[in-house]
């Protein structure tokens, strides 16, 4: 029988519970990279209004659990990604917003922390309408097999919630909640409140994309 | 026209382990038990973080240096090498690999990793590296330990170091791990034993490749990762390649 000649990509593994060591290791007990990687995705040049986005992520029991790596993901303050794909040429590349950065649950508290800007709306896909401010969020950890990828929304982006092309497909739309972050202010501080619950009541709404 | 230029290919999730394997038993409470949602490729996932040469020091993807303290880390000296490909065949370049592994004696620098074995002083365990033009990587390191670990009362893991990879796309990342050809303690695997197809299985072993050993030095091991790959049509820009 003739077969295309396709290549099948590698199968996942769970990330285990000791992933920070390679990928956070700070967070591990020790500093080894003389640049690490981190969860601070701003710098004082970047442009936008500065969020914290702050959350932890449940177990089927309701446990918080203190040992996920979470990555996030975004467009800048104008809704332009740091890529060369993005086609939106008419929007501004910010040199200092990369866009991206990752973070470890607290082996105590279980939260995780994000300081970073909130992101501009996104062109959908052709034909589609503009995805609204979004940050996209791919979290691995021990006992979960391959990495699970969700987004961020902002609660307080009621009208353009309402018209993304991609909440809009999620069905019952009482699941599309999962997706939303809550805004509050703490002293001067806009933090954005963003539970994941991997199982069970409220089950996060995760894609295969 | 494609409606999203630069879409990834579907992912085949039947070389993929399912959420729930009751065999590793921290998925049991760990998988999600509705279905995923379909989504079509957006500019989100066709798009990634750009990493560059400025983001890895020198020494990021030599593990027998990296953290050498009084000496060199004790264990098999070993060097891993291979190419990060898309499902095209097509070689990624500039792919971010990252890497950790556990000691000699099975042990991890970690706060939480209580195994007996001692923690080497010279040996960090964690590494990284950008591809090349064709998408190769290469790293040395010493071969890390068996070790026990809390599944069922004999667990143990077979030796293996976890590889982290991130290509062009958001929706490419992905986390995995490479076994040694050879070890007894690789049928036995909960964790590997997670993916149900045995070729996808068989590709996570990598074999002795002793061209590539230096010899009265180091053993030499090629492990290929493929990522997934991306449309391609008549109207697609370049995006990375030649």
């Amino acid at each position: 029988m003739t077969q295309l000649t396709y290549l099948q990509e590698t199968a996942s593994q769970t990330a285990g519970p000791y992933v920070h060591i390679g990928l956070i290791p700070h967070q591990a007990g020790f500093d080894i990279f003389e640049k690490p990687f981190s969860n601070v995705l701003t710098t004082q040049e970047t442009v936008g209004e500065r969020i914290i986005i702050e959350g932890r992520v449940f177990d089927g029991t309701g446990a918080p659990c203190k040992d996920i790596l979470l990555e996030i993901w975004q467009a800048n303050a104008a809704g332009r990604y740091n890529h060369p794909a993005d086609p939106q040429t008419d929007k501004p590349i910010d040199p200092s917003f990369r866009g991206w950065g990752r973070a470890g649950t607290d082996f105590t508290t279980g939260l995780f922390r994000f300081d970073t800007i909130k992101p501009g709306p996104v062109i959908g896909r052709s034909g589609h309408r503009m995805m609204a401010p979004h940050i996209n969020v791919w979290i691995a950890a021990r006992g979960i097999n391959t990495g699970l990828q969700t987004r961020i929304y902002f609660a307080d982006e009621t009208d353009a919630n309402a018209a993304d092309p991609v909440l809009r497909i999620i069905d019952p739309p009482q699941r599309r909640d999962t997706l939303m972050a809550r805004r509050e202010m703490r002293a001067d501080l806009v933090v954005y409140v963003f539970d994941i619950r991997l199982q069970g009541d409220g089950e996060t709404v995760f894609f295969d994309a | 026209m494609p409606s999203q230029p630069f879409e990834f290919f579907q992912r085949d999730r039947t070389l993929q382990p399912p959420a729930l394997t009751p065999g590793y038993k921290t998925s049991v409470l760990r998988s999600p038990r509705l279905a995923m949602l379909s989504l079509q490729n957006s500019l989100s996932e066709v798009t990634g973080p750009v990493f560059g040469h400025g983001d890895i020091g020198a020494l990021d993807h030599d593990l027998i240096l990296n953290y050498a303290k009084t000496g060199e880390p004790i264990g098999e000296r070993t060097i891993v090498h291979g190419r990060v490909l898309d499902e095209t065949g097509r070689g990624i370049p500039n792919a971010l690999v990252e890497v950790w592994q556990a000691n000699a004696g099975g042990r991890y620098r970690h706060k939480n990793d209580t195994y007996l074995a001692p923690i080497d002083p010279n040996f960090g365990g964690c590494g990284r590296m950008l591809t090349d033009a064709e998408g190769r990587y290469v790293f040395r390191t010493v071969k890390p330990g068996a070790y026990p670990f809390r599944n069922q009362v004999n667990s143990w893991r077979p030796a293996h170091i976890h590889f982290a990879l991130s290509g062009h796309g958001f929706a490419q990342r992905l986390i995995t791990q490479m076994y040694f050809e050879g070890d007894p303690l690789i049928r036995h695997d909960s964790i590997l034993n997670t993916i149900p197809d045995a070729a996808a299985r068989e590709r996570l072993v990598a074999l002795l490749d002793m061209n590539a050993a230096v010899p009265l030095d180091s053993l030499a091991y090629r492990f290929d990762i493929v990522l997934r790959g991306r449309r391609q049509t008549v109207f697609e820009n370049k995006l990375y390649g030649n």
